[in-house]
This record gives C-alpha cells, structure tokens and sequence, in this order.
C-alpha cells in the first residue's frame, strides 16, 4: 500500500541532472580511494596493478551491468552467481568434448540465458517475488552444479580461448575492451531505446506502465533473460582467465554483483540508476578490495567488507531519496 | 483489500491438506523407493536431524509473517556455532559457550531488526549484507580452520537421552511450545500478526511497530545461537562453512508449511510438518544414495512450487 508513492517516470536525463550529479560525487569517490591507495601503498599506481583493477572490475560488471536492469524494474536476481558457476562448467565441458571454443562459448551464454528466462517466468507467470524465485534457483543452479561436476575440475583449454579473458591488445586486456563494448551498449539501450525507456517505467510505477500499455510481463522477461545472458558471458571470462572450471566459483560473486549495482547509484525500489554508474560501482567495489589486497589485508575479511558496502549503499541511497522526496 | 487479520488463526482446514499431503506423499513414496526408510533407526535418525532446522524454521516463520526475510540465518548460525566451539574451548563450559552464541546471535537479530525496522531497507537486502559480514567474521575468528578438540559437555548435548528421547529433540519441543505458546496465547504474538497483517493498527493503538519488528528478528538471531551449540555439538567441532545454506531449508520449510510471503498468515504447526518434509526429502534421496547436491536441487524446486501454489491460493 505503499508502493505507488514512488517517483513518476524517471524524465529523460539531462547534461548535469540529478543523476549526473551522483555519478559525479562517486567518480570523487573513486578517486578519493585512488589518492589514499597510492598514498598508503607503493605498489598501487604500477601499471600492473592498474590493469589488473580493471580486469577484475570488468568481471564484476559483467554480471552486475545485466543485474542494473533488473533492479531497475524493482526486482532482484540472487541467481547470477550460481548462474555463472553452471554456465562456466557446461561451456568448459563442450570445450573439452568437441574442441572448439565458439561451441563452448554458445553453451555458456545459452546456459545462461535460459536460466534467465526460467527466473524471468517465475516472476511474470507464476508471481513470485523476484527475490524469492531466483533465491531458489540460486540452491537448484547450485545443486545440479555440484552433481554435474562430481567434485571434478575442468582444466586447461585452448590457447585461442584463454586469450579472451588473459589477452592483451595495444596494452590493454582483452576484457577491458569487451568492458567498453557492453557499457557502451548497455548505457545506449537503457538510455535511447524506448524497450530501455520502458524498464524505467516499470520500475518506477509498474501499474502506470502497464495502463500506458507497455508490455511489462514481456520487458521482464527480456530483463531477466538478458541477466542471465550476461552472466553466462562473466562465465566465459571466468572460464578463460582461471583456464580451469570448478562447481564453487560462483560462490564469492553475487554479493559483490549487488553491491557494484548498488554503489552505483541504482535504487533498490526501481526506476533509477544508470549502467555508467553500475561500471563507477564496480571500479570502487574493486578498488577497496584490491587496496585491502596490497595492504596485506587477509582475503577472509573480503564477505565483511562486501557485506557493510551493501547495507551502506541502500542506507545512502534512501537517504537521498528522503532528502530529495 | 488486504485481509485485516489480527489475531485470527488461520483457517486450518485450508492449510492441513497441502503440507501433510506432501509429507504424506514423500514418506509414501521413500517407503516403496528406498529401502531401510520406515525402520525405527532412521526415523528417528529423520527426526534428529531435523532439530535444528526446527529452530530455525520456527522464528524464521515469525520473521516471514512480518513480511521479512532472513537471508542471515544460516550464516548467523555457523558464526554462532564457532562461537560455541572457541569459548567452550577456551573455558572448558558448555553454558559459557552456549551464552557467546545466544550474544552474537541475537546481536545479529537486532542488527538485523535494526537495519529492517528503523533504516527501512528492504529485509531481504539487508539480511544478504549481514550473511556477508557474519560469514566474513567466521572466517575470520576461524583463519578458515575447523576448531576442534572441544569438551565432551558440548558433545554430550547431541548424543544424550531424557526419558528415552534424545536431547535434541526435547530441544526441537521445547522450542515448538514456547513459539507456539508465544505466537498464539500472548499479546506479544497478536501483535506479530498484525506486524504482516495490519501495521496501522499497530500505530492507532499506540505501540512501535519498529520495536516489535526488532524483537522479531533479535528471536531469530538467538535462535541461530541456540541451534548453534546442537550443531558444534553434532559436528563435535566449529566448522566455517558448516550452517550455510540452512536458512534456504528453513525458508523452505515455511514456504512448504503454507506460511504466506504476502498476507502475515503464518502456521506454526505446518512449518514443523514442512520441517519434517524437508528432513524426509533429503533423507529419502539420501538413502537412494543421491548426493547431497541433488537433495539441495529438490529442496529448491519443493520450495518454487510451494511459492506458486501460494500464489494461487491469493488469487482466488
């Protein structure tokens, strides 16, 4: 009964509007961060270390940039995670069996997206909260993951394929250039289609959009699936740049997914946030582990750190909100 | 539109079929399918087992008629459990570790009543933060290391006998009476009913529902810490990985047991059967020797259809 005191539609975006202004104070935030690393650490401003940031937060956009769009319809995928691990291991057992990476990367991205479009029925069809339907479609992925794999690793493949996740180009990993693609694609759907126009909508009042005549079942679907697209695309990186595959690897990524949407300015309740600032999330989320990382920090501290990130980020984001209410 | 349903019990008769069916069906099914599954050592093997979900799935039953959701649980739960396991450890006492777990446990509750009530974000959000921080802290006090070596006065708890029955399912009845005495003859309980139900209500006759809310959610952390000494207890160790995952079983469990995620209805007696629904399920499979990857995949399915039958049920 409280729902429909959200904001209208979010109006179209503006040189310098509300939102570029939030982009704007987390850019300073990453760049805060930068400023203390290289202060507190020597090591941090070579240029390995640079370049190993932004492979490691590619990884994270990848599966939160799909995530942004569910949040932004006031939904939530806890599956992306375990949606990764499956993915990665069926593409690494096709490589295996056939020999031949584009079969492998077609089964990782097909795997995923299927899982996707099963969660977005769970949603449209059957009704179930979002969080709830992926939250068991996290324990099935896990499950039929742990049973596919026996406790095996999948280990080594093709030279070709291992260059997409651990390549460089110009200087420049490989995933950093797939990075600019999807961000470029991503800001551009959300931004200037009217399907990406529509999720907004139905974020920010799903009863108004489905009286405007959007298709909101159909969009939701499409939201989901492309979620689950995208991580089965994290999991060909994965699967790539570890050169092995094993059931536990999406364990430690779906917190981290979540709290590079949410740092990123996307609001939990739907209708705003922007795949810019999914990406500005994600290079802070990575800058404070990686800084912890050269400060000697044990990794076990790594879920705590997470953890506080997530709840800091929705607190800061209704507080906003309130103020701007 | 929505059901102003404080206080009233919900209608019985609507819910028996659907939990005991399942119950009724798998036990059906395992007895033809697996073989050993109706002697009287796996049966109450099936019913040990599933003690401490019960202590679980109990408060985890209030906190979804509130309209929340602990994602923590589990997390909370293997926390409090090393807990027990380092300060029974350091001691030599079974009540000095027990009281560690009941501290961080509840200290959990309330943060996570906290975050919940007064910061207002959504249940399920900030109970995933906290999964991450009592996760974080377990590997932490634990270096990721099994602690072991802990004083049989811990051990004893799970293998010892009261009258002929064991211990930890004393425990589990125990537990059931308070919820249930708490749930349907207190004020305390009317007013979780209205928490999901009516919150208005709450505020028209001038009690916090943030408080309320609070106390929800600091039973389940305790509960956690509770459940905590019965699982060092049957591991005979504090393992950092060892409760994850339970709260999908617990939620599991409500869900099965017809407790609803939308209207504040919620059935004590049917999560204790959806409990013992899950305990045969993964039992059952367990006997059939399929591994444990297979039992967490059926408990995930057994939970979406409950979700969508629910779902129906509140439509017509």
């Amino acid at each position: 009964m409280t729902d429909i005191t959200k904001g209208a539609i979010a109006p179209p975006r503006s040189f310098l509007s509300q939102d570029a202004v939030q982009l704007f104070y987390r850019l300073l935030a990453a760049f805060l961060i930068c400023a203390v690393l290289a202060v507190l650490s020597d090591s941090f401003l070579s240029l390995g270390n640079i370049l190993n940031v932004l492979r490691q937060a590619s990884l994270t956009f990848f599966i939160a940039s799909g995530l942004t769009l569910v949040v932004l319809t006031a939904g939530l995928d806890l599956s992306v995670g375990a949606n990764v691990a499956l993915s990665a291991c069926l593409a690494g057992t096709v490589i295996h069996k056939t020999g031949s990476p584009a079969l492998g990367i077609l089964t990782g991205l097909a795997c995923g997206g299927i899982v996707g479009l099963i969660n977005g029925v769970m949603v449209t069809a059957l009704r179930i909260p979002s969080f709830i339907a992926t939250y068991g479609m996290l324990w099935v992925l896990n499950g039929l993951t742990y049973w596919y794999m026996a406790g095996e690793t999948l280990h080594g493949f093709p030279a070709g394929f291992r260059q997409i996740g651990s390549g460089y180009l110009f200087g420049l990993p490989i995933p950093v250039y797939l990075l600019l693609v999807f961000l470029g694609i991503g800001t551009f759907f959300a931004q200037r289609t009217v399907w990406g126009q529509e999720i907004y909508a139905i974020g920010a009042n799903p009863v108004a959009a489905r009286l405007s005549g959007i298709p909101v079942a159909r969009r939701l679907l499409l939201v989901y699936a492309v979620s689950g697209t995208m991580a089965g695309l994290a999991s060909i990186i994965f699967l790539s740049r570890l050169n092995s595959a094993e059931a536990d690897i999406g364990e430690s990524l779906t917190l981290p997914a979540i709290a590079a949407v949410l740092i990123g300015g996307t609001s939990l309740f739907g209708g705003v946030g922007t795949v810019f600032g999914t990406f500005i999330g994600a290079l802070i989320l990575t800058l404070v582990l990686n800084g912890m990382n050269l400060l000697a920090v044990s990794a076990n501290w790594q879920p705590l750190v997470t953890g506080v990130i997530v709840i800091l980020a929705v607190w800061l984001d209704m507080k906003t909100r309130r103020r701007a209410q | 539109m929505r059901e102003v349903a404080v206080a009233s019990e919900p209608n019985p008769l609507q819910r028996i079929p659907g939990v005991a069916m399942v119950l009724v069906l798998l036990i059906a099914l395992f007895s033809v399918i697996a073989p050993g599954f109706l002697s009287v050592a796996n049966l109450s093997n099936v019913l040990v087992q599933s003690t401490i979900l019960t202590m679980l799935a109990l408060p985890m039953t209030l906190i979804i008629m509130t309209e929340g959701l602990d994602l923590s649980m589990g997390a909370v739960l293997t926390l409090t459990s090393l807990c027990v396991a380092i300060v029974s450890l350091a001691t030599k006492s079974m009540l000095l570790g027990l009281g560690a777990g009941l501290l961080v446990g509840t200290a959990f509750g309330v943060a996570n009543g906290w975050l919940v009530a007064i910061l207002g974000i959504p249940p399920f959000v900030a109970t995933l933060g906290t999964l991450g921080m009592a996760q974080g802290l377990s590997l932490i006090v634990s270096d990721g290391q099994s602690v072991v070596g802990i004083p049989h006065s811990v051990r004893d708890i799970y293998s010892a006998t009261l009258l002929g029955i064991p211990v930890p399912i004393v425990m589990a009845l125990v537990t059931y009476a308070a919820f249930h005495g708490l749930l349907y003859h207190t004020r305390f309980g009317t007013y979780i009913f209205a928490l999901g139900g009516n919150r208005e209500a709450l505020r028209y006759a001038g009690l916090s529902p943030n408080r309320l809310l609070i106390a929800v959610y600091a039973i389940g952390g305790a509960m956690a810490g509770i459940a905590g000494l019965l699982m060092t207890a049957r591991m005979n160790s504090g393992h950092p990985t060892a409760g994850l995952g339970l709260e999908f079983d617990a939620i599991a469990a409500v869900a099965v047991g017809g407790t609803s995620f939308e209207r504040g209805n919620g059935w004590l007696l049917g999560t204790l059967l959806g409990v013992l629904s899950v305990g045969v399920l993964r039992n059952g499979l367990n006997l059939i020797s399929l591994p444990s990857s297979v039992q967490v995949a059926s408990v995930g399915v057994l939970v979406i259809v409950a979700l969508f039958l629910d779902g129906l049920r509140s439509r017509t």
